[in-house]
């Protein structure tokens, strides 16, 4: 049951990278560029949660609703202002950008919250702990509404890129901005669309993560926002099932490194498979082959 | 806006278009008539496409003005010019690889109704049936002649008043370049304006009914196409003979 246990816990932590891993992948897929700020957006959609939740007395699904317009905005904001004057610059331009993107919304958690830690209040996800094979396995409520989350974000996602006009312009404008621009697609209108879709999804992602670790700083956000960045490599960046697959797999590597091989380690082995997975397929699991261009 | 015969549908005034420190275009004029097959020729590197993709916005002219219908679009956004009336088949096709067939379709029409485009749509499969053969078909997986074929569909599908061709006979097989140039001929006849960009002069000529010679960003020659074809110099530098 201990191996069950950690199956469950695996996955759950899996899908919140995967939820945060899908951000990473959308932005570059679609802008070509790494939006290293993504897991900062995570803390500070997690922050303002917390404050709903436990100054304003909203109700945890208002305080997830204001979270996710919260951080809509945010992204909206930073793309408009950090990254779109930087459209035809170098990408290293944009990645500089983006890193100190992330350092300045970590300071500004740290000016208005301070660095004291805050402890993510449970009421957030009031769902009680059920117990399987009288009551060997556990798996508690934040555990299975990650999990349910994360397959109805990725069943929304899916449809959304393959049935709708917006989400199949944003499939052109990934392969080709020109031609894109060409077929009458506001190419900037589609890239803040994708950067709104992309923070909407890290202020759940915020919840989800303090919810099942609730020690909520200014720094919360990135280490799992560099795990997910991880798994979307693993996963094949730009590609959206890579990021589901890449964000379960290193979640379930993890956790079981920690439980069989080391606790210490446990990161160390999660960045091992991904220099493996990347000297064998350079691309990613799902990873499409670079084509030439003729 | 009436269809006055002095303005012309299209009209390029003294573009200069830069890549950097590079003046790829250094001041050229030239107009597209209502009903006309307008051609652009000249060697690799003369700045043919580059002209197509200043008229769409994908470039912008340093100096120079560009009209459509006596408007000047010269600074309108790129996405705003299909809308406008203006479709380009891009050099290199630029089909959307990953999507299929009816959805490449679909994208052409982006800026119409979805009723238009369902029309439209029809429209396309029955001028080019092999289209609709592989209507759900991955367009990466398609063959160089059918790719050239979505492309232009793809173009029409916005239905415009001037049709935009970057070298449509690129890569192709003698006898897919013979199709496509009979393609371009039943478009013009069924009243489609174009504006055709071709390396392949004497193909060009035949079909057009006006041309200019465009040579490292000038123009050097203009007239009736019949007459391009068999001038000396032209023939001489353009028609090996």
């Amino acid at each position: 049951m201990i191996f069950l246990d950690n199956l469950v816990n695996g996955i759950s932590l899996g899908s919140i990278y995967a939820i945060i891993a899908l951000g990473y992948t959308m932005v570059y897929g679609i802008a070509k560029m790494l939006n290293f700020a993504h897991g900062d957006v995570i803390m500070m959609g997690a922050y303002i949660a917390f404050c709903a939740l436990q100054y304003w007395n909203m109700p945890p699904l208002v305080s997830l609703v204001v979270a996710m317009v919260a951080c809509t905005v945010m992204g909206v904001v930073i793309e408009g202002l950090a990254y779109r004057p930087l459209r035809q610059a170098s990408s290293l331009a944009v990645l500089i950008t983006a890193i100190g993107m992330s350092y300045l919304l970590q300071n500004l958690a740290l000016m208005i919250w301070g660095a004291n830690p805050k402890s993510f209040p449970s009421s957030m996800i009031n769902i009680p702990t059920i117990s399987l094979f009288g009551g060997e396995l556990k798996i508690a409520g934040a555990t299975l509404v990650t999990i349910v989350a994360n397959i109805i974000i990725m069943v929304a996602l899916t449809f959304f890129t393959s049935k709708t006009k917006m989400g199949k312009a944003m499939r052109c404008v990934s392969e080709d901005r020109g031609a894109a621009a060409l077929m009458g697609i506001n190419v900037n209108q589609t890239i803040s669309i994708t950067f709104a879709i992309g923070s909407a999804l890290a202020a759940v992602a915020g919840i989800l993560l303090c919810s099942s670790y609730p020690t909520l700083q200014p720094t919360t956000g990135s280490m799992p926002g560099i795990k997910a960045f991880t798994a979307a490599v693993f996963g094949g960046i730009g590609s959206i099932p890579g990021a589901m697959l890449g964000g379960l797999l290193l979640g379930v590597i993890e956790i079981f490194g920690k439980a069989y091989i080391s606790t210490e380690l446990g990161d160390a082995i999660v960045f091992a498979v991904l220099i493996v997975v990347l000297l064998v397929k350079p691309t990613g699991l799902l990873g499409k082959p670079v084509r030439e261009k003729v | 806006m009436s269809e006055n015969k002095k303005t012309p549908l299209l009209e390029v005034q003294d573009i200069h278009v830069y890549y950097g420190a590079i003046h790829a275009i250094k001041g050229i004029s030239f107009h597209v008539d209502q009903d006309e097959i307008v051609t652009l020729i000249g060697a690799n590197g003369a700045g043919k496409s580059t002209t197509l993709n200043t008229i769409t916005g994908l470039l912008r002219p340093k100096h120079g003005s560009i009209y459509f219908r006596g408007e000047n679009v010269t600074t309108t956004p790129s996405h705003k010019m299909s809308s406008r009336g203006i479709a380009l088949c891009p050099e290199g096709r630029r089909i959307f690889q990953q999507m299929t067939v009816r959805e490449n379709l679909e994208m052409g029409g982006y800026t119409r109704q979805s009723g238009e485009i369902a029309e439209s749509m029809e429209e396309m499969f029955t001028r080019f049936p092999r289209l609709k053969e592989r209507e759900k078909q991955i367009a990466g997986t398609l063959s160089g002649g059918e790719q050239q074929m979505l492309a232009m569909a793809r173009a029409l599908m916005s239905k415009p008043k001037v049709l935009m061709l970057d070298e449509p006979s690129m890569g192709l097989a003698p006898i897919l370049v013979e199709q496509i140039f009979s393609i371009i001929q039943e478009l013009h006849e069924a009243g489609v304006t174009i504006l055709l960009v071709e390396q392949n002069a004497q193909m060009a000529l035949s079909v057009a009914n006006r041309a200019y010679v465009l040579e490292t960003g000038l123009i050097t020659m203009e007239g009736d196409a019949q007459d391009l074809l068999h001038d000396d110099a032209v023939r001489k530098a353009y028609l090996g003979s």
